[in-house]
């Protein structure tokens, strides 16, 4: 039995072609500042030399990319899992509207060097303003339709979106407290050692909750329905929900080892991130186990091979954080490559394929059809995605452990053994091998599109009708 | 914000690390149940017409997992650092000066009997010198470059260590004075002093010193007012500041006569830095050599000073 009212897909439909949209300006930044590792004469102007663009990147990618999938998949799973329309539509348009201008305004502001110095969070604070009210906007449409929803258990998809949007409000307040000194520059609020930790509390926390937590509020819709099998475990998605968002608070200081941090802050900081362990394995076991029974099917379906195999990327990088977390392996890691390697095996492998299948999914429902134009592309586009961040990672790894080795290394008579030059110069050939890496990462990309521009060219927007909530079963 | 040292948050992070572990235990005690036999069982809702869930007892061995997380984290508290003010001062400070001391017994002797060495004569024995040179890669080279022949441009004059000719003095002991206490030579900002074609003037007379290409009538002009204006730095000559005698050599002023250049030499670049001045303060273009004695010690100095004057005491 169907109602007549609709879901309200237009701002889905908006979200997700912008997901593509930023993802491939954002990779292909990426792709720039890599090649400017390699060939620094590409360092032409100013405002296009790798420290300008280096945070276009990392914000681009993050907010503009991940935060358009989150907002599309959130704005989705929250209607259709709530038996309901979107709660205040007004403002679901306003929320879609003004990241944009963020995001805009942070490709504009970035590249002229304005910027607050906090990585992460280089927004100067007219725009930190900006984001707080277009936050509050997204929390009273996703909290609102929580409300009216029409059936009586939340699903659990939306407590890790809610998590999600309840802590980025608290990291974003607390971590962006400045002082203004003229429209463009502000100074943080905290000083010294203080700041340092605010900002990595912050920088940890936009981790867990903006890349992990609220990406694990995507795998629990999307697995389960591309799988159509039921949710390995309820109680061990309760289990895993409550000790992740708690645990995560306090690993923050993992990121400041063997700096001025007082001692009991950074064994705090490891100790909690070798905790976060089991925490973070519950939600990839819970997506794998999913799919026990249909496990033939990862033969066939590309948005499957793309869903599961984020999760095996979640579950390595996850088990990579806690190691670089206790304090001797940090000391080699701290600074090098590796940790470039670790955050991507997490953002391409984790959040960018959880993405993009979740977008492949959900691309064709919104213009009223079930299947991608080619499916045979999605398949082209997961294995040159797959080959591109098998050679990023594992090119990070090994100059990373290289860079920390040769850092180390002293000679007999307690002198360095390579001069800082040398380690760089080292380097090059896996930077090489990165760029090629990335740059095939890119290529998937842009292969989306296409599929992406098949798929809707000339489809009318399409809403669907609002299931009725199903009657409860025994 | 009171500072991390203050008593209040020792009790307040061995409230809060206390708290978080007895979480994660409650939570691990409360769903240790077995398994169940037979078929799992499907929880009694569904949304969105296909999603379900079971209800599968939590893995045993990623309970073990969690469970060994968690022991460590008690054990390691124990131990080390971490809850409150406990085993405070056990710490990285502890390892550090450990480490320092280590080093100092290591190394400390080989660089004492260098320290004891006249300059002169360290400067001929090659370990000395290789143990030189790797300090340099270490701490010079960003600036001098690796061979030490320096870099020159608009905007930067990072000396040639290995030609011989000094801005300061190629003794030993001058040397290691400017390595110890760092250099900043300054020359005064003549850009509103001097007009601009005053400025042009005397730029191509500096460069027909050295014998480059000038502009002849510039030139003559120019010589009047380098007299006037450049000569208590550079010597009445241009032969430099320590041509005037040694009272005069700390100035720094290069000799403009000899065709070796800190700065780029073309027109333009002289023009700049003319207008600009050198280590001028706001405006002017910062030039300096950093003091390396608090930072590196007297025994590492001392063999620094070794290798730079063995690179043109062949
Ligand atoms: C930040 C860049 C920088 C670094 C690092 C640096 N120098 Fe220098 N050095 C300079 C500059 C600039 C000058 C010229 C200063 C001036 O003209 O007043 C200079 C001058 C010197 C001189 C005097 C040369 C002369 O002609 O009189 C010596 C000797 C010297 N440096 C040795 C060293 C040694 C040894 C180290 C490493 C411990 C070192 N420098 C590190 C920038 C640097
Ligand atoms: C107060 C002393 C002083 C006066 C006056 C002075 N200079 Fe200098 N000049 C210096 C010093 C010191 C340096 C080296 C700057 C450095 O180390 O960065 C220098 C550097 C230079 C250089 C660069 C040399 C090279 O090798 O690249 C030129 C050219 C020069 N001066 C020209 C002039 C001219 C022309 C005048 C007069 C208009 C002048 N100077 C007046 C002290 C002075
Ligand atoms: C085509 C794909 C990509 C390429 C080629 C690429 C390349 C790069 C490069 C070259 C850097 C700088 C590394 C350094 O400073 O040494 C970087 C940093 C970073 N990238 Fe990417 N990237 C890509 C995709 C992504 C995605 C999808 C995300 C997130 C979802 C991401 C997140 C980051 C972050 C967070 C950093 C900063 C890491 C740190 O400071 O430790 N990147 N990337
Ligand atoms: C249990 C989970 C995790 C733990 C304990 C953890 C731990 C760590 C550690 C120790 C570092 C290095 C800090 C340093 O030396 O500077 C780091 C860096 C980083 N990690 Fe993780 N990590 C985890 C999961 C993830 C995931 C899933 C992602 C991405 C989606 C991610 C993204 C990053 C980023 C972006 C950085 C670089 C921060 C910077 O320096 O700019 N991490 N993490």
């Amino acid at each position: 039995m169907q109602s007549q009212a609709t879901y309200n897909y237009k701002v889905v439909r908006q979200f997700a072609i912008m997901t593509v949209v930023w993802g491939i300006v954002g990779m292909l930044v990426g792709v720039i500042v890599a090649a400017q590792l390699v060939w620094p004469e590409l360092n032409v102007l100013e405002f296009l030399s790798f420290g300008r663009l280096r945070p276009l990147h990392t914000n681009a990618v993050i907010f503009a990319f991940g935060g358009c999938a989150l907002f599309a998949t959130s704005f989705y799973v929250v209607q259709r899992t709530c038996h309901t329309k979107l709660f205040a539509p007004g403002l679901a348009a306003f929320v879609f509207w003004g990241w944009q201008l963020v995001i805009v305004l942070a490709a504009l502001t970035l590249p002229l060097g304005i910027t607050t110095g906090k990585e992460y969070a280089e927004l100067e604070w007219p725009i930190d303003i900006l984001i707080t009210v277009i936050w509050v906007a997204y929390a009273i449409v996703f909290f609102g339709t929580i409300a009216v929803r029409k059936v009586s258990h939340i699903y659990v998809a939306n407590w890790f979106y809610g998590a999600f949007i309840i802590a980025v409000a608290l990291l974003h307040i607390f971590n962006s407290a400045e002082w203004p000194v003229s429209l463009l520059k502000s100074y943080s609020a905290y000083a010294g050692v203080q700041d340092a930790m605010v900002q990595w509390w912050y920088g940890h926390n936009a981790v867990g909750f903006f890349l992990t937590a609220a990406f694990l509020g995507m795998m629990y819709y999307f697995v389960p329905k591309q799988a159509d099998r039921p949710i390995f475990s309820y109680r061990l998605s309760v289990v895993h929900f409550w000790a992740l968002i708690f645990t995560y608070m306090w690993a923050g200081p993992h990121h400041l080892h063997y700096t001025a941090l007082p001692d009991w802050a950074q064994s705090v900081g490891m100790l909690f991130s070798l905790i976060l362990l089991a925490p973070s394995w519950g939600g990839m076991i819970n997506g794998i186990m999913t799919l026990s029974g249909a496990w033939h099917k990862l033969r066939t379906d590309p948005i499957l091979k793309f869903l599961i195999t984020s999760l095996s990327f979640y579950g390595m990088s996850t088990f990579e954080g806690p190691m670089m977390s206790v304090k001797s392996v940090n000391a080699l890691s701290h600074y090098t490559d590796w940790t470039i390697g670790h955050v991507h095996s997490g953002a391409l492998g984790w959040v960018a394929f959880i993405a993009i299948g979740s977008i492949y999914f959900l691309l064709p429902r919104l213009y009223g059809k079930t299947e991608m134009y080619s499916t045979k592309l999605i398949n082209t586009h997961f294995w040159i995605a797959t080959v591109g961040i098998v050679l990023y990672i594992a090119s990070m790894w090994i100059s990373g452990v290289m860079q920390g080795l040769m850092w180390r290394a002293t000679n007999a008579d307690g002198t360095l053994t390579y001069s800082f030059a040398e380690g760089v110069k080292a380097s090059y050939p896996f930077w090489t091998i990165r760029f090629v890496g990335g740059t095939l990462f890119l290529v998937g990309m842009l292969i989306m599109f296409y599929n992406m521009i098949k798929t809707i060219a000339g489809e009318k927007a399409y809403n669907a009708p609002v299931v009725a909530p199903a009657a409860a079963h025994a | 914000m009171a500072d991390f040292i203050s008593g209040f948050w020792n009790l307040y992070v061995a409230g809060l690390v206390a708290f978080g572990l007895v979480f994660c235990l409650v939570v691990l005690i409360a769903n240790m149940t077995a398994r169940e036999s037979g078929e799992p069982k499907l929880q009694g809702h569904v949304w969105d017409e296909t999603l379900r869930e079971y209800n599968n007892p939590l893995p045993r061995w990623w309970l073990y997992l969690f469970w060994g997380t968690v022991l460590f984290a008690i054990v390691y508290l124990v131990l080390f650092p971490g809850f409150g003010a406990h085993n405070d001062g056990k710490g990285l400070r502890a390892e550090y000066d450990a480490e320092v001391a280590k080093a100092n017994d290591t190394y400390g002797p080989l660089f004492a009997k260098y320290q004891g060495t006249d300059l002169a004569a360290l400067a001929s024995d090659p370990e000395a010198v290789a143990t030189g040179k790797r300090l340099f890669l270490t701490y010079c080279s960003q600036c001098h470059g690796s061979t030490a022949t320096g870099a020159r441009g608009k905007d930067y004059g990072f000396p040639n260590l290995t030609d011989n000719d000094w801005l300061y003095g190629g003794s030993p002991a001058t040397i290691k004075e400017s390595i110890e206490g760092g250099r900043a030579g300054v020359m005064t900002a003549f850009g509103g002093v001097l007009n601009s074609d005053q400025i042009k003037d005397v730029a191509n007379y500096v460069r027909s010193l050295s014998g480059l290409s000038a502009d002849s009538t510039r030139l003559a002009r120019g010589k009047d007012v380098f007299a006037e204006n450049c000569a208590v730095c550079h010597g009445p000559n241009g032969k430099g500041a320590a041509s005037m005698g040694p009272d005069f050599a700390a100035l720094g002023a290069p000799d403009l006569t000899d065709n070796v250049w800190l700065y780029s030499n073309s027109e333009a670049s002289i023009i700049d830095g003319v207008t600009r001045g050198r280590n001028a303060g706001p405006g002017s273009v910062t030039n300096t050599m950093p003091a390396w004695k608090d930072f590196l010690g007297d025994a590492k100095v001392h063999i620094l000073a070794a290798y730079v004057y063995s690179l043109s005491k062949k």
